[in-house]
């Protein structure tokens, strides 16, 4: 009798064991959603970049601190939501082309050049996608403005002003939206609503809405971590999150 | 002369070594992995890659890793030059990942691609082919033709075809044979046309560019014609939406010329709706329809 799959012609099970092996490779994933919420902001001369530290499997919670976000460079804040494994992966290889550039370049890579690495980066696995949903934020060395870059797990990106991902993204975007990027409001052009926000204005807006996904998200909670990018460098709060 | 980019090299696979793992496992199609960095060793017989591609594909449908999709993207060719015209809407499921994409991409200054199908397929691949263009420029000493552009990009997801690239562009430009226009997708077809549209919502925008285009309309009429035929898409399909961007590509180049809102203000322009543009606070509200936060129906 030969399997529909050729993998499994050659091998000397009987039928019943062979089901099992089947219907137990069926239902096996490379990928685990491991929750959380990640989100960044931009302001005139300021970036936020934001995640909770609650790290999920299912229904269990493994940690209530593990960190999504890592710090590439003074200029530079990146936050994933998605799976661990592939998060500490991506963060290290990111990590470790900056320090090559470095040295290459005895400079720091800019923010533009970091969001296209990225890309870049994820497009590689286009195949095999590394599972990330990924948040960039930070300033423009010259200018001093900030700017974020929201990416799906391929490597499509845009550059905007505030965007949100992760398991909370359905319950948090939709308020960021109309808070900030003036949908479903015309009185106030969109760039306007940005600037006039202040950092600590953002940094409380952020609270609340991590405060408010954490009530109604069971996947996201425990603390939130809060990188602050301005021209002075940057600067990390924590702040507690329901822990339950 | 240019090897396909190194990174996606096919030729990787789980396998450690020949000796547990036959290649002849009557499956050359495995998806492509890039795990040099660390062998797998796989048990002799169970192939890993097929059934890793099986399940790529299984978790694309399902809701762990989708990708952006769902577009309504238009270009014509009239007596003026080429009209390119899409929508903005992103689409993860249900979930509109974004409603501000620029599904075009402007590959240099006078080749334009368009974006349907896998939002990143699309860009990276149209960012590569800018590349190609100006390579050829540097080693011919003259602007590329659309045509060999569109071929490049062509036979590039043809090297890909069956490993589950996702893209139906359009490639348009001006050469020294004048204006050119491309339709390549991911099957690894390639045709010249004069009027294409791509994407969910391909179909109603092909009723109302069928049944209003001339071959001599002036630019301004052209390019209302494309936001016009874009905006019933998005009127029509939910996963089109978002703003309505036209470029019109000329003699000298392209250029951009709208950027619309289609949900509010094109909505009350086209479908005899009006838009209330002023704050609405409690203490304005006057009686009456006109006092409505939205939109309302012109009597």
């Amino acid at each position: 009798m030969s399997h529909p799959d050729p993998g499994f012609v050659s091998m000397s099970f009987d039928s019943d064991t062979q089901r099992k092996i089947v219907s137990h490779q069926r239902t096996w994933s490379p990928y685990v959603d491991n929750g959380g919420t990640v989100l960044a902001l931009a302001g005139r001369d300021y970036a936020i970049v934001a995640a909770d530290t609650r790290l999920s499997v299912g229904f269990s919670i493994p940690s209530r601190n593990f960190t999504k976000i890592v710090q590439l460079t003074d200029q530079a804040v990146l936050a994933s939501a998605g799976m661990g494994a592939d998060r500490q992966y991506l963060h290290k290889i990111l990590r470790s082309r900056l320090e090559i550039y470095r040295y290459q370049h005895q400079k720091e890579m800019s923010l533009g050049a970091i969001a296209q690495l990225l890309s870049n980066t994820l497009y590689s696995r286009r195949f095999f996608p590394i599972y990330a949903f990924n948040v960039l934020g930070g300033i423009d060395a010259n200018t001093g403005e900030g700017f974020v870059f929201g990416y799906d797990a391929i490597g499509s990106f845009e550059k905007v002003k505030v965007v949100c991902s992760g398991s909370g993204q359905t319950l948090v975007q939709p308020v960021l939206d109309q808070q900030l990027a003036g949908r479903q409001k015309y009185d106030v052009p969109d760039d306007q609503r940005m600037a006039s926000l202040s950092l600590a204005e953002a940094i409380e807006l952020t609270r609340d809405v991590f405060n408010s996904a954490a009530e109604r998200d069971i996947l996201t909670g425990d603390a939130l971590e809060l990188y602050a990018v301005t021209a002075s460098g940057v600067r990390c709060e924590r702040f507690e999150l329901r822990r339950d | 002369m240019y090897a396909p980019l190194e990174f996606l090299d096919r030729t990787f696979s789980l396998c450690s070594g020949s000796d547990i793992c036959p290649s002849s496992d009557g499956d050359n199609t495995a998806a492509p992995m890039d795990l040099s960095l660390g062998r797998v060793r796989v048990p002799r017989g169970a192939s890993i890659a097929p059934r890793l591609r099986d399940v790529l594909r299984d978790e694309q449908n399902s809701s762990l890793v989708k990708f952006l999709h769902g577009t309504t993207t238009l270009a014509f060719v009239f007596r003026d030059g080429i009209i390119v015209a899409v929508d903005s809407r992103a689409s993860m499921g249900q979930y509109i990942g974004s409603g501000t994409v620029k599904k075009i991409i402007e590959i240099n200054p006078y080749l334009l691609g368009t974006m349907a199908g896998g939002a990143a397929d699309c860009s990276f691949w149209e960012r590569y082919l800018g590349m190609r263009c100006r390579l050829h420029e540097l080693q011919h000493r003259e602007r590329i033709s659309v045509a060999a552009a569109s071929k490049l990009l062509a036979n590039i997801v043809y090297e890909y075809k069956g490993m589950g690239l996702s893209m139906g562009t359009m490639i348009a430009g001006w050469d020294k044979t004048g204006p050119q226009l491309f339709y390549v997708d991911s099957d690894g077809v390639r045709l010249r046309g004069t009027r294409f549209s791509v994407g969910s919502g391909s179909t109603f925008a092909y009723g109302v560019l069928d049944q209003f285009y001339r071959w001599d309309m002036d630019a301004a009429e052209a390019a209302e014609l494309g936001r016009r035929a874009i905006f019933h898409a998005t009127h029509r399909d939910a996963y089109s939406g978002g703003y309505i961007n036209v470029y019109h590509v000329k003699a000298d180049g392209w250029v951009n010329l709208s950027h619309d809102d289609s949900g509010i203000t094109k909505y009350a322009e086209y479908m005899g709706f009006r838009a209330q543009t002023a704050p609405t606070t409690a203490s304005t509200v006057d009686t009456g329809a006109a006092s409505t936060d939205t939109m309302i129906i012109e009597s």
